[in-house]
């Protein structure tokens, strides 16, 4: 498969390293428990790597790597967190020319692929600037009729399952960063047809002090794993980024069982998917009473 | 009855006073003499009442008299339809139409004429659901007037409810309420929703139809154009028509979180606006540091404040080992002095139970409770031989795993339970599938601060409890709901954000 390989041409006298393409739970880099693969495929047709096709068991250890982060991830001060989020627009625009080479890959012509790296470092830059905003912005001081401190404050919905969209980066980003910028934590199903830049975008987490576990990046198919995770009772939302009204309809259901909130996201072009909306429609209203007295 | 020598802790009072040692309260109803009720009851469908299609009806009662009140129509499938055309047609040919300010006008016409016939109003929401006429009057018709006050000023300001975005109404709400605060329910659901531009079908709950159709008799009244609000009475079957049907376009509901999940599978997929307003287990955490008697006073307003028959209710105590002695012998000597029995009486604490339905479901509780291995605690206050009531009660020495602690009862039954650290009482207060509200008790101010930030739940009351205002959003975490209801959130529930420009 070495001639399909998107990046790293090499040169005539050398045996080019291929790069082994894992999942991103709890911060380490595990193959699925299952043991099986899928292949991601160029446009036409053509092998690109393996990936791994992971289980619903894997989907349940995601779950419980995000569990085990999401407490320490929303105590961490919006300034933190919005550090941590530039951090990662940082390291992607560090690797722009890899993820360039995996969209170009994946279909998208050189432009194309430039212009979408480009908007995925400014779109994770937009989220690291609301995380100490909204609060602001969407949080009150409600006068009540009686002798009372009486605030409403957003906190996270907590563990976020998320079933990333077809757009390989900046759907994946769009998604994936307003629900961590407020303090929750995600499992991401990367089921569309180009999974390979978010395994790679693992890795820019991963180099970009995001706790382990605040992002878990599963590959696989959605037929699969979906249900497991929008059934599961310790995921508090799902984000569906889905244009397909009966896969959204499923996951719904499955979603009843404990009540999760459910936002979902039909794009198709991600280009204008940003507003802090985006970040409270993952977040729950917590009204507060203190008696103001002697 | 309060024989001294059973006082246990090192702060028991020397004196009680109880009901049954000739310091009780000469009787002081509420007279009932000015307040209409008509025998029967319709439809209020397009402004006017009408009979069911089919002509079926069903009885309301009273339930500290268990007599019949009045026949209600009983609204089937074609009824709601109906109601729906109408709110329909409003909203495309009329409400959407009128300038805000004008929609507002209409609005506080509503709250005035509420607050104008009042007592009317509570005296008819304790004859038709059991609650003290204390509660009714004091809390229920007054915080409903507010509400419709509230978000009439709404009307002309949606602009400002979307930072960056317009907004535009959803169109028509299906509204489904319970019975436990039966007009204020009404207010929580139509004022947002009208002030906003939608139009309303609200089926109110089938034992307590009556003072939400005294609301349409005011919004008659008042002259809200014709189909704006329409209500329908009837059972579940009724509010299953209201909330499935496909021309409404959000959908509101209060009440169990079993029929909330029903509902909620109904909607899946469909895009349609809904939020649940559902159950609730709330614990009460009461720290060494409180202060017990204000604590006591909270614990009691929290679990038998209209009978326990409150989603957000404190029903369950969660008290620091080092004062668990003191609060619950205090607990008991403050229950010794409820007095339940006629709603009408203004001396009396608790009510009667809304229905033979509920009183069954809480004595099942009480047999569940104690065959667990809690153990009970009730009152001797006297009861009424009529009627349907429950002694205010404890569970003590409840266990998390206990069917006590981790359903909702609705009824005035408390499940005290003990923790030793601040961190284990959090974790106690949390571990339930509910996440409505919550009490802290404590006087240190970060204390305070700090466990209100770590219970998962929507209403957090620190040394306050069962407080509402329609400035303050309202609503559960987890499976006590989905949305809020009052503020600015309970505005946004019946508001779409436009695109961005």
């Amino acid at each position: 498969m070495s001639e399909q390989r998107p990046a790293g041409a090499a040169a005539a006298d050398r045996l080019p390293v291929l790069k082994t393409h894992k999942v991103y739970v709890g911060g380490k880099f595990p193959r699925s428990e299952s043991g099986r693969f899928d292949r991601a495929l160029a446009p036409d047709g053509t092998p690109i790597a393996n990936i791994c096709r992971c289980s619903r068991k894997d989907v349940r250890d995601a779950v419980t790597a995000a569990r085990g982060a999401q407490a320490g991830w929303a105590a961490r001060t919006a300034y933190n967190r919005g550090q941590i989020l530039y951090r990662i627009a940082e390291m992607l625009e560090g690797r722009s020319a890899q993820f360039e080479a995996l969209l170009a890959a994946g279909g998208a012509a050189p432009d194309g692929a430039a212009a979408e790296v480009q908007a995925a470092v400014d779109r994770l830059l937009h989220y690291a600037g609301w995380t100490d905003k909204f609060q602001q912005v969407f949080s009150s001081v409600n006068p009540v009729a009686t002798s009372h401190f009486n605030f409403s404050v957003l906190e996270p919905m907590g563990v976020i399952g998320v079933l990333a969209p077809e757009s390989p980066l900046l759907g994946l980003v769009s998604a994936v960063a307003p629900a961590i910028a407020g303090g929750n934590t995600t499992v991401v199903l990367a089921t569309g047809s180009q999974p390979l830049p978010a395994v790679t975008f693992g890795e820019v987490l991963n180099s970009s002090d995001v706790p382990g576990g605040v992002v878990n990046i599963l590959t696989g198919r959605s037929d699969e794993m979906l249900a497991p995770l929008a059934a599961h009772r310790d995921v508090d939302g799902l984000l569906l980024c889905s244009p397909d009204p009966d896969v959204a309809r499923s996951a719904e259901i499955e979603a009843v069982h404990n009540l999760k909130r459910v936002a979902v996201r039909p794009h198709e072009d991600w280009a204008e998917v940003q507003s802090p909306y985006e970040i409270t429609d993952l977040q729950e209203v917590k009204t507060t009473w203190h008696p103001i007295g002697s | 009855m309060t024989d001294s020598t059973e006082s246990t802790g090192p702060t028991a009072p020397k004196l009680r006073l109880g009901n049954g040692d000739g310091w009780g309260y000469a009787p002081a109803p509420e007279s009932t003499d000015h307040v209409e009720l008509r025998d029967r009851y319709g439809l209020f469908i397009d402004g006017e009442f009408t009979e069911a299609a089919d002509g079926r009806t069903f009885e309301t009662a009273n339930p500290a008299t268990e007599e019949k009140i009045a026949e209600v129509a009983l609204a089937s499938d074609v009824d709601v339809d109906r109601a729906v055309a109408a709110a329909r047609r409003a909203y495309d040919e009329v409400w959407s139409q009128l300038a805000p300010r004008e929609r507002g006008k209409y609005v506080y016409r509503i709250a005035r004429v509420l607050q104008e016939r009042g007592r009317e109003l509570a005296i008819t929401e304790s004859l038709d659901g059991g609650k003290p006429i204390r509660e009714s009057r004091d809390v229920d018709i007054p915080l409903a007037a507010a509400h419709f006050f509230y978000y009439a000023g709404w009307a002309d300001k949606l602009d400002y409810a979307f930072p960056g975005r317009g907004a535009r109404a959803l169109g028509v709400a299906g509204q489904v309420i319970p019975w436990n605060f039966p007009l204020l329910m009404a207010a929580w659901k139509i004022a947002p929703a009208i002030a906003a531009g939608n139009t309303v079908v609200l089926k109110p709950a089938e034992t307590t139809p009556l003072t939400a159709l005294k609301l349409a008799e005011i919004i008659r009244e008042a002259g809200i154009p014709p189909g704006v609000v329409n209500i329908v009475t009837g059972a579940g079957e009724t509010g299953a028509a209201v909330v499935q049907h496909p021309d409404v376009d959000k959908v509101a509901f209060t009440g169990s979180t079993e029929v909330g999940k029903l509902i909620r599978r109904t909607l899946a997929g469909s895009g349609k606006h809904y939020t649940l307003e559902l159950g609730g287990k709330a614990a009460n955490l009461v720290f060494e540091d409180a202060a017990v008697d204000q604590a006591v006073e909270g614990i009691v307003n929290g679990i038998f404040f209209n009978q326990g028959h409150v989603c957000c209710a404190g029903s369950r105590l969660l008290v620091q080992e080092s004062v668990a002695d003191e609060v619950i012998s205090k607990l008991k000597d403050r229950m010794e002095t409820l007095i339940v029995g006629d709603p009408l009486d203004k001396n009396t604490d608790i009510g009667a139970i809304n229905s033979r339905a509920q009183l069954d479901r809480i004595e099942e509780y009480l047999e569940i409770g104690e065959a667990e291995g809690a153990e009970p605690f009730q009152t001797s206050c006297p009861v009424p031989e009529r009627g349907y009531w429950c002694r205010p009660t404890l569970f003590l020495q409840a266990s998390q795993s206990h069917r006590v602690v981790q359903e909702e009862i609705f009824g005035p039954v408390l499940a005290v339970q003990t923790f030793r650290t601040v961190d284990e009482g959090i974790a106690m207060a949390n571990n339930t599938p509910y996440g409505l509200s919550g009490g802290v008790w404590s006087d240190k101010g970060a204390k305070a601060f700090r466990v209100t930030s770590r219970i998962r739940a929507g209403v957090l009351w620190a040394n306050t409890y069962n407080k509402f205002d329609p400035t303050a959003p309202f609503g559960g975490y987890k499976e006590s709901g989905i949305g809020r209801e009052g503020g600015l959130a309970g505005l946004h529930a019946y508001l779409q954000p436009e695109a961005a420009a």
